[in-house]
């Protein structure tokens, strides 16, 4: 299933709005590196709000696109995790080390816009 | 061991009919008075009981008395179970100790037998036979006795746990965007993830940017809910909260520091005062005095 890409501005925003299989996953993670390049994107907001569990191969792969997409000149935040899927993720072990996340959407933006950012996600 | 158990190990092997256990209730309930009251005094001569007064040993001895010959004389146990579980009750907000109700019941034990002895001395084969009778007997209501006392407390103990696990630690907003979560007392895992769960669910409903958390009222921590809270500040972040905690005593940055957490997850300072001022900075807050008004 394919995730939606929006672009806004210089942003990028992808709503994933069901599970996703692995392959899916892969797939909008090279969809969005393109994308950057394309449309020459500052920023790439992945809105993971409808997603109930996270496992190690998502959480790796957000990862990666946070790391392609940097090496490409643009920021990505993470939004909209659940509270139950941060309590099971940190538990796991998954903490999604190195890549900014904030609340919601509307939080992502905000972050975005901000120009004066340390350059980690801490 | 459930109790149904319990009632078929220690049931009295004679049974009521037989004459010999008539006779030895008899004599049991025939020297009630001087029985009972050597035994009132050998509980206070082993100093058991002293959180109770005089009147309210004997009042007591009284009954476990009558229910002891009860239970020999019928040879069920439901009775002194449901006695022995009143009694507790009644006895352990008093601070009376397990030691000391174990103690008493072994004192009757011992009276009793005595008394068995004094009065079939002279003929060894039927002292025999009346010991046999009594021994069984006298054992399983000690056992009844002393569990029911033991489950009592227990019980008790999970109740009073129960009770902490459920004090509420309120999640507190003192500003837009800015929770405060003021921990007191003993953290033990469970309450640990029922806070972290609690945090969450207010991160998410308050929209908070900041959130400070204040062990100043945890007096210690071991490892495991050490790393629990490096757990609770990394869950925070993923939903867009930064978290400062404060009010780490010397106790707790030693055990921080020997366990090696990662000091570089946690954000620390040292007051509640100091940790709202960064929440405030972090936030885009700066406060300033009113100027006094010109005359």
């Amino acid at each position: 299933m394919q995730v939606p890409i929006l672009k806004q501005g210089s942003n990028l925003i992808a709503t994933i709005q069901s599970a996703l299989t692995d392959a899916d996953i892969v797939q909008l993670r090279d969809a969005l590196v393109q994308q950057v390049g394309r449309y020459r994107s500052q920023g790439v907001i992945i809105d993971v709000t409808a997603l109930d569990v996270m496992d190690s191969f998502a959480t790796g792969t957000l990862q990666e696109v946070a790391q392609m997409v940097r090496l490409r000149g643009a920021r990505t935040v993470i939004v909209g995790i659940q509270p139950d899927v941060a309590f099971a993720m940190v538990h796991m072990g998954l903490a999604l080390e190195g890549v900014a996340t904030s609340l919601d959407l509307e939080e992502g933006l905000e972050y975005l816009k901000q120009t004066d950012r340390p350059a980690d996600a801490r | 061991m459930a109790l149904a158990e319990l009632r078929h190990e220690t049931r009295p092997p004679t049974d009521a009919s037989d004459p010999l256990h008539r006779e030895l209730v008899a004599h049991l309930r025939g020297n009630r008075t001087q029985l009972r009251e050597e035994w009132v005094r050998r509980i206070a001569d082993a100093q058991l009981l002293a959180a109770m007064t005089q009147e309210e040993v004997f009042a007591e001895a009284t009954s476990v008395y009558d229910s002891y010959v009860g239970a020999l004389e019928t040879s069920t146990l439901e009775a002194l179970q449901a006695y022995a579980q009143d009694l507790s009750e009644r006895i352990i907000p008093r601070g009376v100790e397990t030691h000391e109700v174990v103690g008493i019941v072994l004192l009757l034990r011992d009276v009793l037998a005595r008394s068995l002895f004094a009065k079939y001395h002279m003929d060894s084969a039927l002292l025999t036979r009346v010991l046999d009778a009594y021994e069984p007997a006298a054992n399983a209501i000690a056992i009844t006795v002393a569990v029911g006392f033991v489950r009592e407390r227990e019980r008790v103990i999970r109740e009073q746990q129960e009770a902490i696990r459920e004090l509420s630690t309120p999640v507190l907003q003192v500003r837009e965007r800015l929770l405060i979560l003021p921990i007191i007392g003993l953290i033990d895992p469970q309450r640990a993830r029922q806070l972290t769960e609690q945090l969450l669910r207010a991160i998410r409903a308050n929209r908070a940017k900041v959130v400070v958390i204040d062990i100043t009222g945890v007096a210690a921590m071991d490892a495991n809910v050490a790393n629990h809270l490096v757990l609770t500040v990394e869950s925070a972040r993923l939903l867009g909260a930064r978290v400062v905690v404060t009010g780490l005593s010397p106790e707790i940055a030693q055990t921080l520091v020997n366990i090696g957490v990662d000091l570089g997850k946690m954000n620390t300072v040292g007051d509640l005062q100091g940790g709202i001022e960064e929440a405030e900075r972090v936030l885009g807050y700066r406060v300033v005095p009113i100027p006094e008004p010109v005359a």
